[in-house]
């Protein structure tokens, strides 16, 4: 009875629980529904995936209100989407469960209930994205998503907060409007909204000129959703002022969306064999990808405020993820959506650790980090193993990612580029090892707070490091799946 | 019990070993019991697998497939045998020896040093027993971090700058090259298993092959080749005790190790030699062998001088191997064991002269020998063995590296090989001279200073036990020849 409505349902629980929160207003009783709505999205989640893995044609479409496609809205779930699903809605499980004392401890007591709501409505707007197979109903849901975003950056302790929403409120609405150009122009074209449908019908037109300024359109707005360097400028500040659960949620889902966004656009819409071959669309973003690596990790290593050193590093990690898709094989863009997935759980713990540590110091300096392994040694050793992984030591999800990523450029015979990613992955020592050496080996100032963060928080996070562990000892659901999803989409292409 | 269950055994043992160290953090007595028995229970399983593979048995355990094709996987072959034995043999003697040290010099955080030499030791018998190379890079990369906290251990500005090149060396090499290469050997070959005869032979050709020996052996940094040999002198930050069992046994022979598994079993030493690109490899080492003893002779301070020693003696494991010729590879498999032994009896002499007498300088070591006889007596033996002066271990490897550059041809090795030796007799007697026969005649002066005033008796005994080693090797060198012997024949049992 239920079961073939969960597409519906996994935009329709959120989306709907975040009214009630308005409407009820009691703190205790809008977090209680934020953690029922999360932890449903990820059953759902799960349920879907695992249906699309069983289905016959690894699809499963739902017609919204009963209107078929291309008329109707369609949703569409193939691996891919059930994939990037999964991780958003386990990061939102996670971090709502992580949520309460840290919320209290950052956010005044009369707007929280309001940061529950853009909270859900943000959940909501990215799960939208990832289900749904309407290339415009996408851009409502990425603008749903982002709007809640600016709310919650903006509700960061201190007033820099505001600017660093309003420059993101500047930078994300000019990336969705040219998004929105993009789909307008291939809607001018083509007629149809439905991504299968454009999927039929762009490539025949390749050569015209309407497409390719949709195709470059396209590039660029989502590129800065997805702070593709150089487009990444609005990223580091939002994360670093925006209170501790919000950088951990954008951190490890908004972004990972857009790049998902962009992989769905170029290898469904225009087809792998337009974007890849055609258009060269891997060395369009190659060059960009390498230098986030390498400029967003640099950078990292002179960040004395440890929330920004994470948010270079998250430029720098997703220049691997579009570096797998501008390999433009298989086995890269399994290699993208992988990392995808795998820097997901791997910052997402590092952010709650830092989240653990504002609870307790005030503070996520590198200063205010000093002695940290004595005051807070379950918090410290979260955060190390998060930077392990970042780093890409054997037994973590990152070695698995940059195992793919190194084999997929070496699998092209372009060496060089297997040296870069090794090159750029030593940069991550020097920033991780900047905060072991504080937090295991200078003295605590005197006076410094001690004791652990609250057992929910603490939970939470050691839970996504688990993660990370995990998929890096069994990786029979990361990579399996990123790899049908990767079959899927390069199935026309080289 | 069959030897895949004594494999999983012997790497259960010290992690379940460090849970309990950590337990029993508030009763150091149990703690130290602890360690000492988790040593011996390793070492226990290790020797009961060594019939075994003595016979020709090729003991395997598979854990888990990680990625298709790539598995967590461990085979014991006839040179992991020997590194096991090895590794968790002195791990028991450098236990009661760092019992004794740690005490007397009433060291911080004593708990996380013998939890992380535990993690230490599983490593290091992870990668001796490790069956292909994937297993054996997450094996030495754990070895890596969990022998920082050591190397840091004071935590002090120089111990952290240390700690900085120790890991930085070490885990940048092993990124950058060593990372880079087995993801190579795999596009190329499709399997990392360590097979007799190598894997490589077809799969590659030409200059590729230089490079990728290249990347190997420069992506080993813990075989300290030179330039990449800055870690090691680093290391000497940590206490005694890890440099003597971390930094002259477990680490630096886990390096050479892997250079060896990686010529033998990876490559090939036919399709090497025949290849004729690993040729630069037997020049570098001889290099490296000379460098490193000059360096060694400069160094004041005992415990570089001693560090200086082991990349130089390291060369020699390194050299063995380029040479790819069976007495080649035996020697450079053998000088693993005698070394350790020889070296971990210097060190251990070094640390007792630094408990009793608070000395580190060679310089101001005149006359300690009438002090610490017994010391300086093991040190003597610990130096012949490395000079490689019978009746000491260390002349059977030195015979078998000389016969290899012989039977090869290279006049050139066969002078650097006794170029450096004379040039270990120059760094290594010194201290024994001084300790013995300068600073005047016993009683002169105020007096003070002819009693026998030792270390404790707990960092006496191992130092005395090494020393004994050295001399065992000697007259037991044909078990581990017979033992290494099917390797040199490409591994074949």
């Amino acid at each position: 009875m239920i079961l073939p409505h969960l597409p519906a349902l996994q935009v329709v629980v959120p989306l709907l629980a975040a009214p009630l929160c308005v409407v009820l207003r009691r703190t205790a009783v809008a977090y209680g529904l934020a953690f029922l709505a999360s932890w449903a999205a990820f059953a759902i989640s799960v349920l879907l995936l695992l249906q699309v893995l069983d289905s016959p044609g690894g699809v499963i479409s739902y017609e919204l209100g009963g209107w078929a496609p291309p008329w109707g809205i369609e949703y569409r779930i193939d691996p891919l989407n059930a994939y990037v699903m999964l991780i958003v809605a386990a990061i939102g499980a996670v971090v709502i469960t992580y949520a309460g004392p840290s919320v209290a401890r950052e956010i005044a007591e009369p707007q929280r209930y309001l940061f529950y709501t853009s909270y859900l409505l943000c959940l909501s707007g990215l799960l939208g994205v990832t289900v749904t197979g309407d290339a415009f109903n996408v851009f409502v849901f990425l603008e749903i998503s982002s709007l809640s975003s600016y709310i919650l950056i903006s509700v960061g302790a201190t007033p820099k907060a505001l600017t660093a929403a309003y420059r993101y409120l500047i930078f994300g609405t000019i990336g969705a409007t040219f998004y929105l150009i993009g789909v307008g122009l291939l809607y001018q074209m083509t007629g149809t909204l439905n991504m299968a449908d454009l999927a039929q019908r762009v490539p025949p037109l390749a050569g015209n000129r309407t497409i390719l300024v949709a195709f470059a359109f396209i590039a660029v707005g989502v590129g800065m959703k997805a702070a593709l360097f150089p487009l990444h400028i609005w990223l580091p500040n939002a994360y670093a002022y925006a209170p501790s659960v919000v950088s951990a949620f954008l951190a490890a889902t908004a972004t990972k969306v857009a790049v998902y966004v962009l992989i769905r656009v170029y290898l469904t819409i225009f087809g792998a064999e337009f974007s890849i071959a055609g258009m060269g669309i891997g060395y369009v973003f190659m060059p960009f990808a390498i230098a986030a690596m390498f400029v967003g990790s640099a950078v990292a290593i002179f960040q004395p405020d440890v929330k920004r050193m994470l948010a270079y590093s998250s430029v720098a990690q997703i220049g691997y993820i579009v570096l797998g898709f501008g390999i433009a094989t298989a086995l890269g863009v399994t290699a993208g959506i992988l990392h995808l997935f795998n820097h997901a759980l791997m910052k997402g713990s590092m952010f709650l650790a830092l989240g653990c540590v504002f609870y307790r110091t005030g503070a996520v300096t590198i200063e205010s980090m000093h002695g940290l392994a004595g005051r807070m040694p379950w918090t410290t050793a979260a955060f190390v193993g998060g930077g392990l992984g970042i780093i890409g030591v054997p037994l973590t999800a990152g070695f698995i990612s940059k195992w793919y990523l190194v084999t997929a450029a070496l699998e092209r015979g372009w060496w060089w580029l297997a040296a870069l990613i090794l090159l750029s992955s030593l940069l991550a020592i020097v920033y991780v090892w900047r905060v072991v050496e504080a937090a295991y080996f200078r003295p605590a100032p005197a006076g410094a707070p001690a004791g652990e963060a609250p057992f929910p928080m603490l939970v939470a996070t050691w839970a996504l490091v688990a993660a990370n562990v995990y998929f890096g000892l069994d990786t029979r659901l990361s990579v399996g799946v990123a790899e049908r999803a990767a079959a899927a989409l390069m199935g026309g292409g080289p | 019990m069959n030897g895949s269950c004594l494999m999983a055994a012997a790497l259960a043992i010290p992690l379940a070993g460090t849970v309990l160290i950590l337990m029993s953090d508030r009763w150091p007595n149990l703690r130290e019991a602890v360690t000492l028995a988790t040593a011996a229970s390793l070492f226990a399983v290790v020797v009961m697998l060594v019939p075994e593979v003595y016979g020709g048995g090729r003991p395997a355990l598979r854990l888990w497939e990680i990625v298709p094709g790539l598995e967590i996987a461990f085979t014991l072959e006839p040179l992991g045998m020997m590194f096991a034995c090895v590794s968790s043999g002195l791990w028991i003697v450098n236990s009661i020896y760092s019992f004794g040290y740690m005490r007397a010099k009433k060291e911080i955080h004593q708990t996380r040093f013998y939890a992380c030499f535990a993690i230490a030791i599983a490593a290091a018998v992870g990668v001796a027993m490790s069956g292909n190379m994937l297993t054996l890079f997450i094996c030495y990369e754990v070895l890596t971090l969990s022998t920082y906290p050591l190397v840091v251990h004071r935590g002090d500005e120089e111990s952290i700058r240390s700690g900085r090149v120790y890991l930085g060396l070490l885990l940048g090499t092993s990124i950058l090259f060593l990372l880079g290469a087995i993801v190579w050997t795999f596009t190329a070959a499709g399997t990392l298993d360590f097979t007799p005869g190598g894997i490589l032979d077809g799969r590659l050709a030409g200059p590729a092959i230089g490079l990728m020996l290249f990347l190997y052996m420069y992506g080993i940094g813990k075989a300290a080749l030179m330039p990449v040999h800055r870690w090691l002198p680093a290391a000497m930050v940590a206490p005694t005790p890890v440099s003597a069992l971390l930094h002259a046994v477990a680490v630096v022979k886990a390096g050479v190790f892997t250079v060896l598994k990686v010529i033998v079993y990876l490559f090939g030493a036919d399709f090497l030699r025949e290849s004729g690109y690993a040729d630069w490899l037997m020049y570098v080492a001889a290099a490296s062998l000379l460098l490193a003893s000059c360096i060694a002779l400069t160094k004041d301070d005992l415990k570089a001088r001693l560090a200086y020693s082991t990349v130089s003696q390291l060369a020699y494991v390194v050299l063995g191997a380029a040479l790819l010729v069976p007495s080649g590879i035996i020697g450079g498999a053998m000088h693993i064991a005698m070394h350790a032994m020889g070296k971990i009896t210097l060190f251990f002499c070094a640390g007792a002269i630094y408990v009793a007498t608070g000395k580190t300088e060679v310089s101001q070591m005149d006359g300690i020998g009438r002090t610490m006889p017994v010391t300086l007596t093991a040190f003597l033996i610990g130096s012949l063995s490395v000079i490689g002066l019978p009746p000491f271990g260390g002349a059977w490897s030195k015979y078998f590296l000389t016969l290899a550059s012989l039977e090869t041809g290279h006049m050139v090795f066969l002078a650097a090989l006794a170029i450096s030796t004379l040039l270990n007799v120059a760094y290594l007697m010194p201290v024994v001279a001084r300790g013995f026969f300068a600073g005047g005649p016993p009683g002169a002066g105020t007096g003070a200073g002819t009693a026998i005033r030792e270390a404790p008796a707990l960092c006496v005994v191992p130092l005395c036990v090494t020393a004994l080693g050295c001399l065992a090797l000697f007259f037991y060198a044909d078990a581990l020849y017979a033992l290494l012997l099917p390797i040199a024949a490409g591994g074949k049992p």
